[in-house]
């Protein structure tokens, strides 16, 4: 029953040695104070506490590197045993395809959950205690590293269908490079390109609050946004987190990894080793 | 089913147009060692992965013990060594036995198994460090674990120094010995020829022999080669024996098993005219050249 857990181990091991752990840390930690000293300089202006800006520009930033990050272990995960060939032996004991996964997943998730604690963690302490912090900024901390977190699981389990369908480490590394680019950048590109055709119609209003939600990565801004009334200012977006209904936002990013994960593991059973 | 721990009826798979397993039938007892030999390509890796359950095939049916392939059964009974085994090179010898041990839900003694393998020095290095027939030692280190009812091991002699082979064959016979079937893929003829009870060939996915290495010879009615050396008078001796002369004072001779003690009479009769006598029963490797070729004629 427990049998995960061995996987887990041993990919919690491997993310040790070969310093991916600590790279990670380390970028997040960096990037995080580089913001937050960056963005540090106009507080005054919008009447809100550091912490807020500090929150809303390690919003911007998670947004890219949580994605990032999660595909930089995931796509190795399956692809990796089997340029290995050490896939068959692994799959020749008695653990199910879905527990290595779940293995595999439970190791990459408690990693990338380190590197966003540590990192958005020391950030974020630094801005309240230089510019201080209320109630609801330190609401907006939690709700920010745990938000990473889903993000990070969502691209995780995208990683991990990447890897089985590509049958090869360097054709899943290309294809994780291809998937970070839409889900982050292009989806984005192309309905703000809509936005301006359309000029205000119908589909402004109604349709592409829904179709921006249905991306996590947006999912993830809007969530963040919508919740802080101090964040959604220092960010300046508010027109579409006030069109949807509070729910939505959450109910994509924890559908999500969900949804990606049943579809990794589809893929997965058809890897033959 | 039967007593057998492994059932192989009438398996066939095709790759695209290719038939890569072609009707093949095969089946082990506990505690037998058979050799699983065939040209590259021939279909030996790929059967050895339908009977883990890591390949489909399209019709016929194998059965582990009772159970079907690929099933928690049959993972649980069957160990396997896969050929050029690897494993990832950040984990040390340890923590990746360790890993299999916890997921075959055993409790192994970790370090005796690497000691037994001959790892024992090595077994907290990283794997990256390892030497091919280290990475092989530490595949064959997890085949004993947790008492297989059936090991399926896929070329494991290659990348072996002599030693270790010969090593290796003991750990085969002590798996036998203790009631686990043994699969061997391999193209190490003298090796196996010594160290199996049956011999299995494939060609281009067919099974063309199945039996033991005697039963195989007297079906392939291969001559044994007898050499006798003359006194002083080679010709004489060519002449009333018949055969050819070799190498000056030597004649050979071929003939059938069934012949062969009519053959040692007539010489031993000659009395002082011959000074020595030398036979050579078929090898497997006439053998395999005679079921390989056969696919010519
Ligand atoms: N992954 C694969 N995809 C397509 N064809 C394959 C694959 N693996 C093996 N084959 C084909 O199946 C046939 C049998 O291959 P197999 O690996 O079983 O041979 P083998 O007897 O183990 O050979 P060797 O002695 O070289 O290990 C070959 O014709 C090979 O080309
Ligand atoms: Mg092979």
């Amino acid at each position: 029953m427990t049998r995960f857990l061995a996987v887990t181990r041993a990919e919690l091991l491997i993310l040790r040695r070969n310093r991916w752990l600590l790279v990670a840390t380390l970028i997040m930690v960096l990037f995080a104070l580089a913001l937050t000293f960056a963005g540090s300089a106009p507080t005054g202006t919008l009447g809100v506490d550091m912490l807020t800006v500090s929150v809303a520009s390690m919003t911007t930033l998670s947004v890219y590197l949580a994605p990032l990050l999660a595909l930089m272990i995931a796509f190795d995960a399956i692809a990796g045993d089997v340029d290995r060939g050490s896939l068959a032996l692994l799959l020749s004991y008695p653990a199910g395809r879905g527990e290595i996964l779940l293995g595999k997943f439970t190791a990459h998730l408690a990693a990338l959950a380190f590197a966003m604690t540590v990192g958005f963690g020391t950030a974020g302490a630094l801005a309240a205690w230089l510019g201080g912090a209320g109630p609801d900024s330190h609401m907006a901390l939690a709700r920010l590293i745990l938000t990473s977190i889903l993000l990070g699981a969502v691209f995780l389990a995208l990683g991990y269908l990447l890897s089985a369908v590509a049958g090869g480490s360097t054709a899943a590394a290309g294809m994780s490079a291809g998937l970070w680019l839409i889900f982050v950048v292009l989806y984005d590109l192309g309905l703000l390109g809509a936005v301006v055709m359309d000029q205000s119609g119908t589909f402004t209003r109604s349709v592409f609050p829904w179709m921006m939600v249905a991306n996590p990565a947006d999912a993830f801004r809007l969530w963040n946004i919508a919740a802080t009334e101090g964040v959604a200012m220092a960010s300046g977006m508010t027109g579409a987190a006030q069109a949807l209904p509070a729910w939505a936002a959450p109910a994509s990013l924890l559908l999500w990894p969900l949804l990606a994960l049943l579809l990794a593991r589809a893929a997965f059973q058809r890897v033959e080793p | 089913m039967s007593d057998k721990v492994l059932t192989i009826h009438r398996v066939s798979k095709t790759r695209g147009k290719l038939r890569v397993l072609d009707d093949v039938d095969l089946s082990l007892s506990p505690g037998e060692r058979v050799a699983l030999l065939g040209h590259n390509g021939a279909g030996k890796s790929t059967l050895i992965k339908c009977i883990l359950g890591l390949t489909r095939f399209q019709s016929g049916a194998i059965h582990v013990g009772a159970a079907q392939p690929g099933s928690a059964a049959a993972r649980r009974d069957t160990a396997y060594l896969p050929e050029a085994v690897s494993f990832h090179p950040a984990l040390t010898g340890r923590e990746q036995l360790t890993l299999f041990a916890q997921l075959s839900g055993t409790a192994a003694d970790v370090p005796l198994l690497l000691e037994r393998v001959g790892l024992a020095d090595a077994m907290d290095r990283r794997i990256g460090a390892y030497s091919k027939g280290m990475r092989q030692r530490l595949g064959l280190a997890q085949v004993l674990l947790g008492r297989p009812k059936l090991a399926l091991l896929d070329e494991p002699t290659s990348g072996l120094d002599p030693i270790s082979r010969q090593d290796l064959y003991a750990i085969i016979d002590e798996l036998a010995g203790q009631g686990t079937a043994v699969l061997i893929a391999s193209h190490a003829l003298t090796e196996v020829e010594a160290r199996t009870d049956r011999i299995a060939i494939l060609r281009k996915g067919e099974m063309v022999a199945d039996d033991t290495l005697a039963n195989l010879s007297d079906l392939a009615g291969l001559p044994i080669r007898l050499r006798v050396r003359a006194r002083e008078n080679p010709e004489a001796l060519a002449a009333h024996l018949g055969g050819n002369r070799v190498n000056g004072a030597s004649i050979e001779l071929l003939c059938s098993p069934a012949d062969k003690m009519q053959a040692l009479r007539r010489i031993a009769a000659m009395g002082e005219a011959v000074v020595d006598l030398e036979m050579t029963p078929p090898r497997l490797e006439d053998l395999y050249r005679h079921y390989a070729k056969e696919a010519l004629q």
